[in-house]
């Protein structure tokens, strides 16, 4: 019987940059900013790095493929560089590789950087891509906010809420996020927003409006990882461990067999789950103490609140209109600002959320910081609410 | 575009059927012979008689047969260059030896010049025949026997379109109407007549797709005064081209009583004359294509949206629009029976309906592998289970209307939704299948298409 992750990986260092439309940089500046922010609160050199891995999701963007951008940027001394790509996962599966690597003893010290550079595509959202050659000939030419917004016409259809009603708690998502947000400096939206603008807002994909949608932003994020035993031996005190660090990928269920209904994300359930049972957690509403959850879109931060148990179903407006996760709230959810005001470089996100939960439970949250935090949650949603990657992440300080 | 001829404003009277941007020819003929072919045994044989067939080198009827799903063996032809094509191919389909039967397809989609006479005129549509020959008929009510056709070859030329233009050239139509239509046509109808054994007296509906005027010229010469002529449907559709004189069939065979002869001609470059029969023991009719077409009516409230769709006004579509769209050419034919014939997977273990057909079955519950049957979709009825209106991404007709669409019977896919307003999808909507063009691409003049949802 595998024994899992739980407590098995420490972090002892972690590096973000700022997100934003960095017009001021590549994908090569971007990672050595992050990776010098990690190796000095790592405290070793970056010769101590014994395997990489690298996320990155549009390849075809800027970054490239393969372990190059990563090992040419920062010279690393040619030790092993791993490229992987999980959709908005892909930041959380580099982490799972390094973790993984350190874990089987294959290295001392592992790196995990995502990084993703956007905005050199010369317009506003997403890059176009290819789904498939065979996938272009049937699927609709969607984009993401057309994707998720799909979650809010059968979520008001089963529980039997309004469009309106749904909007006002997605309002309130989106208000808290800014909230948080402004109170972050390495945030790419750092303003206070309100209900009646998020209402007023242009449409973007029905019913989501753009203040509905989550930052487009240039961006990475690192991590640093050994041991326990090594952690300590290089002088750490109180750590990060690693949890739980679960993936659930669909299989095809959603979007070709019925007993989906389009109103929440299957695979969430699943990666929650198993997360759950890995870290040991029975209890996860009392657990908790703080979340980082996909909040690509307002609408998928409502119904996660649902699929990853804490909030009853068809109750999730209710509990967020009721504040429970708000900075103040019983689950702080989203307290750097989120995909919504931090922002998202897709390769970057998994390892910005990490990043967050890294600083509170150290105590290192700044003006964000919430009262000891013991246990913090991520989780990823790559792809499109009828296909995709979840990934759900645990950390917690060190036993 | 009043602005530009009042005298061609005044012709402006009703409405007129129009393409939305993914119709085509090819798609209105696909729509017309599904109608058609319901409950009916498949063809030996399909002709799309058309003059404005979206490939000029790649057959458009056999398309149109995969998108039917017909078997291999169906026979496939292309007819065009005039716009009796459609008569033409109906008493060819008529006179066959073999007893094939034969799908006849007259489809057309006529671009006008802004402004022109032909754009208040042109009608984009699409008629389908089922053809048996002989005296054996199979697979459902006759509608009408075909007693006697004849031609007359002339290169009178009133109009014309090289290969490659957009736009016809007509020329004066009272010269058309003198020395073409009223000197060309009544000959011909009296062989037809002669050849039928009947007298023009006997004539109780006359399909004649001409001008009102000359057409009253053709009545007077021939004695067809008795006979009604039948409806243009001007208003309603406009000329359909080389699907007009089968349009106006339609009208006919759903006004005609038992018993009654219809006079059909074509005509362009000569005429075409078929005399037809309604069968003394047919039941009156109760499905009536043509004004079910009609009903099903879509309003384009948009000028510039209309030209936009035709081509003729080169908006900003932002810069999502330069997506290269190619198309890999040998994973369309590996899944041609997919994609074009819109055929999917059952799992014969459990029975799940699936798109696309896979190598294990989609039921959670069941996941066996290599156990599903073809399985066509096309047909079946859906309901909205989700959807959204896209302002983001491209679409010729913005928003992109698309979602989940849940099929009667099994299976759940992600679709276009075709002919959509912003505001009119709602979640349970029902929905039917239409084939469409799903994709443009510009770089390599090619077209793609597949299956869309549209409100039922």
């Amino acid at each position: 019987m595998a024994q899992g992750i739980c407590d098995r990986v420490a972090i002892i260092g972690m590096g973000c940059t700022r997100f934003s439309e960095r017009w001021d940089a590549g994908p090569e500046d971007l990672m050595v900013e992050a990776v010098g922010e990690a190796l000095a609160d790592a405290g070793i050199a970056r010769d101590a790095i014994g395997a990489a891995w690298l996320g990155v999701f549009f390849d075809e963007q800027s970054t490239g493929k393969s372990a190059l951008p990563l090992s040419m940027a920062l010279r690393l001394p040619n030790v092993p560089v791993t490229r992987v790509e999980n959709l908005c996962a892909t930041g959380t599966e580099a982490l799972r590789g390094a973790v993984y690597a350190v874990a089987a003893g294959a290295c001392d010290i592992a790196l995990a950087v995502g990084v993703e550079k956007l905005k050199d595509t010369g317009y506003s959202g997403l890059p176009e891509r290819t789904k498939g050659t065979f996938e272009d000939l049937y699927l609709p030419g969607s984009t993401a906010p057309g994707a998720f917004a799909q979650l809010a016409s059968a979520y008001a259809a089963r529980h039997g809420y309004s469009i309106d009603q749904l909007r006002e708690a997605m309002a309130h998502i989106s208000v808290k996020s800014h909230e948080n947000g402004a109170r972050n400096p390495k945030a790419h939206l750092r303003n206070r927003i309100t209900p009646a603008q998020v209402l007023a807002a242009p449409m973007i994909a029905y019913p989501l409006g753009v203040f509905d949608c989550c930052g487009v932003s240039d961006g990475a994020a690192c991590a640093i990882v050994t041991t326990p035993e090594k952690a300590r031996a290089l002088g750490k005190r109180d750590f990060v461990t690693v949890k739980a660090l679960q993936l659930a990928p669909s299989n095809g269920v959603e979007m070709g067999h019925q007993s989906w209904d389009g109103s929440y994300t299957l695979t969430t359930r699943l990666a929650a789950a198993r997360a759950f049972a890995e870290a040991g957690i029975a209890r996860p509403r009392e657990a908790i103490d703080l979340m980082e959850v996909h909040d690509c879109f307002s609408i998928t931060e409502l119904v996660l609140m649902e699929d990853l148990g804490f909030s009853d179903p068809g109750r999730a407006p209710h509990d967020v209109l009721a504040g429970r996760y708000d900075r103040d709230g019983d689950i702080p959810c989203q307290m750097d600002g989120g995909l919504k005001c931090f922002g998202h470089p897709i390769g970057a996100t998994g390892l910005r959320m990490a990043y967050e939960v890294y600083l509170q439970l150290l105590g290192r949250a700044g003006e964000r910081q919430l009262k000891s935090p013991a246990l913090g949650l991520t989780h990823n949603l790559g792809g499109i609410p009828n296909r995709n990657v979840a990934s759900v992440a645990i950390f917690g300080l060190a036993a | 575009m009043g602005w530009l001829s009042a005298p061609n404003a005044r012709i402006a009277a009703g409405e007129r059927a129009v393409c939305n941007w993914d119709e085509d020819a090819v798609t209105l003929a696909v729509e017309a012979a599904r109608t058609c072919l319901a409950g009916s045994p498949a063809p030996g044989s399909l002709v799309l008689a058309s003059t404005t067939l979206p490939f000029s080198d790649r057959s458009n009827a056999t398309l149109v047969a995969t998108a039917l799903d017909l078997p291999a063996a169906t026979e496939t032809a292309d007819l065009g260059g005039t716009l009796r094509a459609a008569t033409t191919a109906l008493a060819q389909a008529c006179r066959r030896a073999d007893g094939v039967h034969t799908l006849v397809v007259g489809a057309d989609a006529r671009e006008a010049r802004p402004g022109s006479p032909e754009e208040m005129e042109f009608g984009a549509a699409a008629v389908a025949l089922l053809v048996a020959p002989g005296t054996h008929a199979v697979g459902g009510p006759v509608l009408a026997e075909v007693r006697a056709s004849t031609h007359h070859a002339a290169d009178f030329v009133d109009h014309y379109r090289m290969h490659g233009e957009a736009f016809d050239y007509a020329f004066e139509e009272r010269w058309v109407r003198d020395e073409g239509i009223a000197k060309l046509l009544p000959a011909t109808i009296e062989r037809a007549l002669a050849a039928a054994g009947i007298g023009a007296g006997e004539v109780q509906h006359c399909v004649l797709p001409v001008a009102a005027a000359a057409a009253q010229r053709v009545v007077r010469a021939t004695g067809l005064e008795r006979a009604q002529l039948t409806d243009a449907q001007r208003l309603t559709c406009g000329d359909a081209g080389v699907a007009q004189p089968l349009v106006m069939l339609a009208a006919a065979l759903e006004a005609a009583n038992p018993g009654d002869n219809i006079l059909l001609v074509g005509f362009g470059q000569g005429v075409d004359v078929l005399v037809l029969r309604v069968p003394r023991d047919a039941k009156p009719a109760r499905h009536r294509p043509l004004q079910a077409a009609l009903a099903r009516r879509h309003e384009e409230a948009s000028y510039t949206r209309y030209l936009s769709h035709r081509g003729l006004l080169a908006v900003d579509f932002g810069k999502r629009a330069e997506r290269d769209n190619r198309s890999a050419a040998s994973v369309m034919w590996r899944k041609s029976r997919q994609v074009t014939g819109f055929v999917g997977g059952r799992c014969s273990a459990c029975q799940t309906v699936q798109y696309p057909k896979t190598h294990v079955c989609v039921n959670p519950a069941c996941r066996a592998q290599d156990t599903q049957e073809d399985f066509r979709l096309a047909e079946l009825s859906g309901r909205v289970k989700s959807f959204t209106e896209d302002w983001q991404a491209y679409a010729p007709r913005p928003p992109a209307v698309y979602g989940n669409i849940e099929f009667a019977g099994g299976g759940n896919l992600l679709m276009e939704i075709a002919d959509a307003e912003a505001g009119e999808m709602k979640v349970d909507t029902p929905v039917r299948f239409v084939f469409r063009i799903k994709d443009v691409d510009p770089l390599r003049a090619f077209r793609r298409y597949f299956w869309k949802a549209t409100r039922a």
